[in-house]
């Protein structure tokens, strides 16, 4: 497989070549913007496989820059910013951002994001089997299995897990959650989503606790992923 | 202090409650005695109200004291040379009193001032040292571990690297951890932070926080002790769990390795009890209720550490209108207890 590239778009020098350092080391392309417009030019001449954006940019607003990005880049764009309030990670991800990092971040831990941002884009389709060690998810026949096992679920928990299955890696905001399974009319009814990802987290973690598969992203939403 | 108007209502109110009491009992009461009374009166207003309101009550006490009491009543004639003396007596007494009052009311209020300002400047002082330790001592070890990395010392050998990189990782938590607890002082200072109340998971809290305090190596055993059937609550799960995190945090800086550490989430109808206890060595007795105080570290206590984390755990418990409690178990060890105001909601088991 080809090296993926990945266009890093930050005003601060330090973090550029850090994350330079981080990125070929791990196998990666790197190009480098250091204002939101430079960033913006490099990315439609050359589109990269994914976007980091900080959203302190001293020429454009992040945000802008994010939504000037979204209106014809489809790939996936992930926020690094030192702003962690949830009003911002919210906005970012209802704007189209994939993921959202805040500064200071572990080196692990952006690496693991960028991959399964990758991951979910090149996939020609999403994979109809989510098949992660002791869990399978199959959308096409509708069953889920743990250690082999059927799980039973009820229609809104499959459709819940489903729709976390079909969107492994990326944080699915609570108005984003509750709308596409609830409705439009419930964006305001959160306890229904933590008693559906509790009675989810019963049935396919090992202690559900202590969650593996469904992670909670505290105050913006939850997070599936698998360990394939 | 009451609002003007409630001033106004409740000296006028008072002085003229007063007047009627004296009025049904004046048939056994001299009109002097009642004097006496109304001038009471007049004292108790001044001791708490501003000075117009107390002027006012002592003028109209006087002008009742003529009208209905001194004889010949219900006429603002007065009989005798001895009651008009009394009467511009009483009024000048009244008077007096008034400004005696607001005049010390003053002088307290200026001592006052000047206690604050020594206070905030003392505090200011602690500030300016404990940040400037805690701040420089992580990003001494920074720049003296990357300097030495960088020196080309053949001496140096792989294991003396990799501990200066481990170093370096530890330093930089410790500043982050600080800023993080400055940025958090400074949301209070601002007097700014407006909860966001939404349906919380108290399971699901304790047990994320105490994996982000885990991700810290730490050496001591957290337990968690919460009934998986408690109700969800109506809480700012970001500052509940800041407060959480830095008790944790606080309990494991400051207790040996190996000790216990237990967590406790109990609800008692519209009640959340969360308890956070050590089996380490307690606090000194003397010292227990200062340990909220902003920058009030322990005498002899170990270094590292600016004394911001507990008042932050107090300032963002009380922003939730709840209270944070600190007492020593008798068998050993020391046991915060957070309770707060909360509703339910036993919503579960839906289709």
């Amino acid at each position: 497989m080809n090296k993926a590239e990945i266009l890093v778009i930050d005003d601060e020098e330090q973090i550029r070549r850090m994350l330079e350092i981080t990125l070929k080391t791990n196998n990666y392309l790197v190009a480098e913007a250091a204002t939101g417009n430079e960033g913006l030019i490099m990315a439609s001449n050359h589109p990269p496989d994914i976007i980091l954006l900080d959203l302190g940019l001293p020429d454009k607003d992040g945000m802008i820059v994010l939504a000037e990005l979204r209106e014809w880049h489809t790939g996936p764009i992930i926020i690094l910013s030192v702003q962690n309030s949830e009003e911002v990670i919210i906005k970012a991800l209802d704007i189209g951002a994939n993921d959202y990092l805040s500064k200071p971040f572990r080196t692990g831990e952006l690496l693991a994001r960028i991959r399964s941002a990758l991951r979910s884009s090149t996939a020609e389709d999403i994979e109809p089997i989510i098949n992660s060690e002791d869990l399978q998810i199959d959308l096409l026949t509708r069953t889920v299995k743990k250690k082999g096992e059927l799980v039973k679920l009820t229609n809104t928990e499959y459709n819940l897990l489903s729709i976390f299955a079909r969107n492994d890696g990326k944080v699915l905001t609570h108005q984003y959650l509750l709308r596409t399974v609830w409705g439009p009319g419930f964006i305001n009814q959160s306890q229904y989503l933590r008693v559906f990802v509790a009675q989810i987290r019963k049935k396919i973690e090992d202690d559900p606790n202590r969650p593996e598969y469904l992670l909670t992203e505290s105050g913006v939403g939850y997070r599936f992923i698998s360990k394939m | 202090m009451l609002s003007k108007q409630k001033q106004y209502l409740i000296s006028i109110g008072l002085v003229l409650l007063i007047a009627i009491i004296c009025y049904g009992i004046s048939s056994w009461l001299g009109y002097r005695v009642v004097a006496f009374i109304l001038l009471l009166t007049v004292s108790l207003i001044a001791i708490s109200f501003d000075i117009l309101p107390v002027l006012i009550s002592a003028t109209l006490s006087a002008v009742i004291w003529d009208f209905f009491f001194i004889p010949p009543r219900f006429n603002f004639h007065v009989g005798n040379t001895e009651d008009i003396i009394l009467l511009i007596m009483y009024f000048i007494i009244a008077m007096i009193n008034a400004v005696l009052t607001y005049k010390i009311r003053l002088v307290e209020k200026a001592s006052r001032k000047k206690e604050e300002k020594a206070n905030t400047l003392k505090l200011y002082d602690t500030l300016l040292n404990s940040l400037s330790h805690e701040l420089r001592t992580p990003i001494a070890t920074i720049v003296a571990a990357t300097d030495n990395i960088q020196s080309g010392n053949e001496n140096l050998t792989k294991e003396n690297k990799d501990e200066l990189i481990n170093e370096i990782s530890k330093a930089s938590l410790r500043l982050n951890q600080q800023v993080e607890n400055l940025l958090n002082m400074s949301r209070l200072e601002s007097g700014f932070i407006k909860p966001k109340m939404d349906w919380c998971d108290i399971n699901e809290l304790v047990y994320d926080t105490v994996k982000k305090i885990e991700e810290n190596k730490i050496t001591q055993k957290i337990s968690i002790t919460i009934n998986s059937d408690l109700p969800f609550i109506k809480m700012d799960k970001l500052l509940l769990g800041q407060a959480i995190y830095n008790l944790l945090n606080n309990a494991t800086l400051y207790t040996r390795s190996n000790c216990k550490i237990n967590v406790v989430a109990l609800i008692h109808t519209d009640i959340l009890e969360l308890i956070i206890e050590d089996n380490g060595d307690g606090f000194p007795a003397a010292e227990l209720e200062n340990v909220f105080d902003k920058f009030y570290r322990l005498k002899y206590s170990k270094a590292g550490g600016t004394g911001l984390g507990l008042s932050i755990v107090k300032g963002f418990v009380e922003a939730l209108k709840g209270k944070v409690n600190l007492e020593n178990i008798s068998t050993g060890g020391a046991r915060f207890t957070i309770t707060l105001p909360t509703e339910t909601s036993y919503l579960k088991l839906l289709p």
